[in-house]
């Protein structure tokens, strides 16, 4: 292996050495210029020299091989990358700021700013595993902030793409990575899970909101194997405060058994986004772990909990989308609202991880003030939620898979497509208003979401109509 | 450059001309056949003459079991895979015989390895199924990059200086970076009859350059190849595992 070349002022490939900001166990990073480009940039060069830990190496290897594959907001660019043969590096952009570890003086955060923080980091983890990579090292350290709000992703040397080889999946025999955030799976050598990840972020809402890590600092292997068979405390056990909503979302993402976690990380945001939304079960509640003797059975049935892990992570990604269906249910025809929910349990039929949100818009007037309460004196906005409730009950969708939402919007059409965005839904479900006097008059709801959706939309019509008027069905209600 | 690599092509000349053409448009610039160019399809004349050619203009060409198998009765095969080849041996010409029996069993180009079965001991066939078995080839060559096909599954092992495996069922038209500092065994898939489910013909473009590796799959007419099998009196089953890749 030959000798780094680097030091302040050195050339490599183009890139002007600058400064060594960090020396940490593995990498060195330092800043670098480049006559083409004008953002601010960072090189990261691996230890590699004589008695260094070998995970060095590999850990660069996969952030060689990962870095450039990766795109968007959630993670920093990458500009280049450097062969072992020569010199190895990677050059991405320096991101502004520092890591959430310089938040740890202030812990515990207040429940929304944590609630709001950590739904950030969701996002941007949905983001990482749509791009088929599993992070594996998620802690306040990994993670920065752009100026414009956005979460980042940083640090992949332990992270696992699903479509390259896993350089660390037999390099060592003992689970590499953070110990108070790792997922009981990774001690049993699962590296394909998503949900994983998930786990790590359940032990930092854990830690933002109590100021506790839920299974402590213990780096001893034998301390580690505890959480797979020992819960956690739960937080209200810690502060007598916490919401019960909080609660039921972190201890879902301490489950010990991956399949009793969300099923992804999108769906976690979800709950994040609409804390009042979240189903409340048993967990909500607890004041306790499991009893000893429930622990006990775990840990000596191992072999039966042992998860399995799914082999793609695009594909389980797949099975457990977001859909959401828009509903008129005040003006809405009957038949259509009948037809819309034939098309969502046909759809739901294949997707038992799917969960759904039920859309309404409350239509605000352009001029005059509106009032809340209609002229009966109802609450339009809980009726509006009521009438939600009741068209998906035939579903007899479990509560944690469904919610309901009233928007309340001048613009229907822009209000569906902004809740779409915002809450990362893969599929709507909306009705076409059929040849009606007013859809000439305001325009179609339905063409409009269609055609500017980044989603799938699936745009739903009566069965009888489309043949009772000719032409009817060409155009989208 | 853009290297173009084939594997058991097997007589099956629909599917070597698909993923020829697909190449070509890919902007291949250089092929290598890693050998059993006959056998099983029922166009050995078509491919061996194919193969000449290419090999004529600078292809790189090794032997595989079947083309060994048509000029010597020694090499042990199951019962569908004999009738083929004494099918085949009555149709091909001295000269084209003479190709198959001359091609050598690797090429070694340093950086670069090409072999039917792998790379430790070629002559004797060897199935590579596990990390344990790519271990062996890899440790039998210095080369940065080894090919072979031989399973007919499209697999790639690589093998770091402190000799830890890893394996990869590569996934199709997404590239691999083949980082220098460990050492890769890219099995290809088949070109002729596919065995991994996909009953598209399989290849593989390697970048010799930025040693980023593709496996690709090129859809190709399956019903005229089975039915020419058909046609021929060649074992039926030949012919409908094509259409399973099976």
């Amino acid at each position: 292996m030959p000798k780094p070349l680097v030091k302040s002022g050195a050339v490599i490939d183009g890139y002007t050495i600058g400064e060594c900001v960090h020396a940490g166990g593995m990498a060195t990073l330092w800043t670098v210029t480049h006559p083409g480009i004008d953002v601010p940039l960072l090189m990261k060069i691996p230890r590699v020299s004589e008695g260094e830990d070998p995970a060095a190496i590999v850990s660069f290897e996969m952030e060689m091989m990962i870095l450039p594959r990766l795109a968007g907001p959630h993670v920093p660019a990458c500009f280049g990358t450097g062969d072992f043969a020569h010199q190895a590096y990677v050059v991405i952009e320096r991101i502004a700021g520092t890591t959430l570890y310089k938040r740890l003086p202030d812990l515990p955060l207040p429940y929304d700013e944590a609630r709001q923080l950590v739904a950030k980091i969701a996002t941007a983890l949905a983001d990482l595993h749509r791009q088929n990579v599993i992070h594996h090292d998620i802690k306040p350290s990994s993670i920065m902030f752009r100026e414009s709000g956005e979460a980042v992703l940083i640090d992949y040397g332990l992270s696992h793409h699903n479509h390259l080889p896993d350089l660390l999946q037999e390099e060592f025999r003992l689970p590499y990575g953070t110990a108070p955030y790792m997922a009981p799976e990774r001690l049993l050598g699962v590296r394909d899970d998503p949900r994983s990840d998930l786990f790590s972020l359940g032990v930092l809402l854990y830690f933002f909101t109590t100021g506790e890590r839920p299974f402590g600092e213990g780096e001893t292997l034998r301390a580690m194997r505890r959480r797979l068979w020992r819960d956690p405390h739960p937080p209200r056990k810690l502060r007598a405060d916490y919401p019960p909503w909080l609660q039921e979302v972190v201890l879902r993402c301490l489950e010990i058994d991956p399949a009793w976690r969300y099923p992804t990380v999108s769906q976690l945001a979800f709950d994040l986004a609409h804390p009042d939304q979240v189903k409340l079960t048993a967990r909500s509640e607890r004041l306790k772990r499991d009893s000893l003797s429930v622990a006990w059975r775990r840990r000596f049935n191992l072999g039966a909990v042992q998860p399995r892990a799914t082999a793609d992570v695009a594909a389980q990604i797949a099975s457990s989308p977001i859909l959401a269906v828009a509903l008129d249910t005040a003006e809405g025809a009957p038949e259509l609202n009948e037809a819309l929910r034939i098309t969502t349990e046909r759809i739901l039929a294949t997707l038992p991880s799917a969960r759904l949100a039920c859309v309404n818009v409350l239509k605000l007037n352009r001029i005059a003030v509106d009032k809340t309460l209609d002229e009966q004196g109802s609450n339009k906005h809980i009726d509006r939620m009521v009438a939600l409730r009741h068209w998906a009950a035939p579903l007899k969708l479990d509560e944690s898979r469904l919610t309901v939402h009233v928007l309340e919007a001048v613009d229907p059409a822009t209000a569906l497509l902004e809740f779409a965005e915002m809450n990362s839904v893969d599929h709507l479900i909306i009705g076409a208003r059929q040849g009606s006097f007013r859809r000439t008059l305001l325009g179609s709801v339905s063409a409009k979401v269609a055609s500017e959706a980044a989603c799938t939309v699936t745009v739903v019509r009566p069965p009888r109509m489309a043949t009772a008027k000719p032409g009817a069905g060409v155009v989208w209600g | 450059m853009l290297l173009a690599v084939f594997s058991d092509i097997h007589g099956n000349r629909q599917a070597f001309e698909a993923c020829l053409k697909l190449a070509r448009a890919k902007g291949a610039e250089r092929f290598a056949l890693l050998g059993d160019f006959v056998g099983y399809g029922a166009d050995p004349e078509w491919v061996v003459d194919t193969a000449m050619q290419l090999v004529a203009e600078g292809a790189i060409a090794v032997r595989g079991n079947h083309d060994e198998a048509v000029n010597s009765t020694t090499e042990s095969m199951n019962n569908e895979a004999q009738i083929a080849i004494e099918w085949t041996r009555g149709r091909l010409d001295v000269a084209q015989r003479r190709f198959l029996a001359e091609l050598p069993m690797l090429v070694d180009e340093k950086e670069r390895l090409y072999v039917h079965s792998e790379a430790s001991s070629p002559q004797r066939w060897t199935y590579v199924r596990s990390t344990t078995d790519a271990a062996k080839s890899l440790i039998a060559t210095p080369a940065h990059v080894t090919f072979c096909g031989h399973v007919h599954r499209p697999a790639l092992y690589s093998m770091s200086v402190t000799a830890k495996m890893t394996s990869l069922v590569p996934k199709t038209d997404v590239s691999v970076p083949l980082l220098r500092g460990r050492q890769w065994l890219a099995v290809l898939g088949s070109v002729g009859q596919p065995r991994d489910g996909d009953p598209s013909a399989a290849f593989v473009l390697f970048d010799t350059v930025s040693c980023q590796i593709t496996y690709c799959r090129a859809p190709y007419d399956v019903a005229t190849a089975a039915s020419r099998i058909r046609e021929n009196g060649l074992p039926h089953w030949l012919a409908d595992r094509l259409s399973q890749g099976r």
